[in-house]
């Protein structure tokens, strides 16, 4: 999926619309490929389920992590670490998992201008279809402009990370296609890709034929869903 | 919208557009983590459809807010977390001995004091006790899922407004910010009429109403108080509610609800396949709470286990009800550490084995 896509890859969109998941499915793509790799969690809304909780992981794959300071502890403070700012100056790919909505996106408008001065980023907005109140295109556009504003960056692609967390079935993403097309199109940006998770990436393509389909893995999981896995 | 639709909801935008559509345009709130969103969404919603959204000064004027409304006569709600529901415990017991209906929401967080931002189920007796002083009970709904808290919502308006008594919906951290697909119901919002105690204008045609707590002579209180427990006793034969899962044949039963239910029963099921003959007793309804199905599968049951998100809350009702006819045993964690499915299955592998 980062074919092509500027060293800082910023992923944004609406609460809950998928970017942890995709954050760390994207770090883990860049370091298979060989990069060095910054996966940073930004995220300043959310008290769970975001990327901090994915340390152990990224520690194994050799993998940078850089969260809020006080991120998975019991302190609500939104602060944020200096090592980022070295980061986006250095070669090293940096994924960014932003939190939801303008509200998570006003914590990347303090780094707009390091990045413009980095080179830029492609900053990915990313869409669920099944998500209340962002299932229009208008919705979608609207929450797309509001974050722009508090981020200070412009997107450059859409992402149709639709789903139904476990639920999801290869009809339901083809289903939401036209979807985020239209949302890409409305706002003048391609639509990077459709992502499907891993066992249900083929009959996705089969569903979507001549189109862009990027398997992905669920890393978000409930602890009931994760079960005895690690045992 | 087109409600026969899955969506994607967190528990607390759920918990929100589910009292929306329950009726409820009137919210009373003061953020706290991890159920912020709540209030962010009625914020961004009531507006839109000519409802009230507020955000008092603290958690005490709120709570005292739910009631000036619940007492004109509308739905109204707030939602909390673990400390700020200790601080409208005040209010709360003013809204139960004024007989007046509400939704009260608390997302469990880590505690005592400010404690922590993690989950935890460690309010189950000021819940189920003493939310409010005096002699009263409110409503107890346990959630164990998205779809839960949608459907408990409309439950927890309608039987509040039957019975004129607060409700609470019981959640946790977890629930609160955790996904899932839901589908919100597309039957009619019942509607009560308050004209006969509500302050919402007499129009000439009734004496003006009062809605007070506070009872001059001790035997009217007495009678008053009175009255509400019969009418608790009507709530507890009507709507007491709770899950069964392979409790038939079951020697072992474990009883959790919540959040801590759904990792039960992973834990369950590996169980089973280990040859275990174990189930569950998930209360829907902390108060009323189901005493009876307890004390029935304790007929044939070896052992009970509560596993709850505390010190060991809620095993108090399981022991009051079990009546000491077996052991009663208690696994859990607390300060904001959720317990995994596999320490569960140890505790399971434990109790099987005699050795706890």
């Amino acid at each position: 999926m980062l074919e092509g896509l500027k060293r800082i890859v910023v992923i944004t969109g609406h609460y809950g619309s998928g970017k942890t998941n995709l954050a760390v499915n994207l770090a883990l793509e860049s370091r298979r490929a060989g990069e060095e790799v910054v996966l940073a969690d930004l995220d300043i809304v959310n008290p769970y389920f975001r990327s901090a909780d994915f340390s152990e992981l990224m520690e194994m794959e050799g993998i940078e992590l850089v969260a809020p300071i006080y991120a998975g502890s019991n302190l609500d403070i939104p602060a944020l670490t200096a090592r980022l700012d070295a980061l986006l100056d250095s070669d090293r790919r940096v994924i960014i998992d932003v939190g939801g909505d303008d509200a998570g996106a006003a914590a990347l408008g303090r780094y707009s201008a390091m990045i413009e001065a980095a080179g830029g980023c492609d900053m990915l907005y990313v869409v669920n279809g099944y998500r209340y109140l962002t299932r229009s295109a208008g919705e979608a556009e609207e929450i797309l402009e509001e974050i722009e504003r508090a981020a200070r960056l412009r997107a450059s692609a859409v992402v149709n990370n639709s789903n139904l967390a476990g639920e999801t079935t290869a009809q339901d993403i083809a289903d939401k296609a036209g979807f985020a097309k239209q949302v890409a199109e409305s706002y003048h940006l391609p639509l990077l890709c459709h992502t499907a998770q891993e066992d249900i990436a083929e009959e996705v393509k089969m569903l979507l034929p001549g189109e862009t389909v990027c398997p992905v893995r669920i890393y978000v999981k409930k602890l009931w869903e994760k079960a005895f896995e690690s045992h | 919208m087109d409600s026969k639709q899955k969506v994607l909801m967190k528990g607390n935008e759920a918990l929100a557009e589910a009292a929306i559509q329950a009726g409820c345009h009137h919210f009373f709130g003061y953020p706290i983590t991890p159920q912020t969103e709540v209030a962010a969404y009625m914020a961004k919603r009531l507006p839109k459809i000519g409802g009230t959204y507020l955000q008092a000064e603290s958690e005490v004027a709120a709570i005292n807010m739910v009631y000036g409304a619940a007492a004109a006569g509308v739905r109204a709600m707030t939602s909390s977390s673990s400390p700020g529901i200790s601080l409208k415990s005040e209010g709360i017991s003013y809204m139960a001995a004024s007989d007046l209906p509400c939704l009260i929401v608390n997302v469990q967080r880590g505690s005592p004091g400010l404690g922590g931002i993690q989950p935890s189920q460690a309010d189950y007796w000021q819940a189920t006790r003493a939310p409010g002083h005096g002699d009263l009970h409110i409503l107890v709904f346990a959630p164990a899922s998205i779809q839960e808290m949608v459907d408990m919502v409309f439950k927890a308006f309608e039987l509040a407004d039957t019975y004129r008594m607060p409700a609470m919906i019981f959640a946790d951290g977890m629930l609160g910010q955790m996904m899932e697909p839901v589908v919100f119901p597309e039957k009619e919002v019942k509607q009560f009429d308050k004209f006969s105690w509500a302050t919402c204008g007499h129009q000439g045609k009734r004496k003006h109403n009062i809605v007070n707590s506070l009872i001059l002579q001790p035997d009217e209180l007495e009678r008053l108080v009175v009255e509400r427990f019969k009418r608790y006793e009507v709530v507890k034969a009507n709507h007491t509610e709770c899950e069964e899962y392979l409790l038939d044949d079951a020697e072992y039963v474990i009883v959790a609800y919540g959040a801590t239910s759904r990792i039960a029963k992973s834990a369950i099921n590996a169980a089973r396949d280990k040859g275990i003959k174990v189930g569950l007793i998930r209360p829907k309804t902390l108060w009323p709470y189901p005493s009876g199905v307890v004390a029935k599968a304790a007929e044939h049951a070896k052992a009970f286990m509560s596993v709850e998100m505390s010190m060991g809350q809620m095993v108090d009702d399981v022991r009051l009800a079990v009546n000491g006819k077996v052991p009663v045993y208690f696994f859990g964690h607390t300060g904001g550490i959720v317990p995994t499915p596999f320490e569960v299955l140890e505790q399971i592998e434990k109790m099987a084995g005699g050795a706890l």
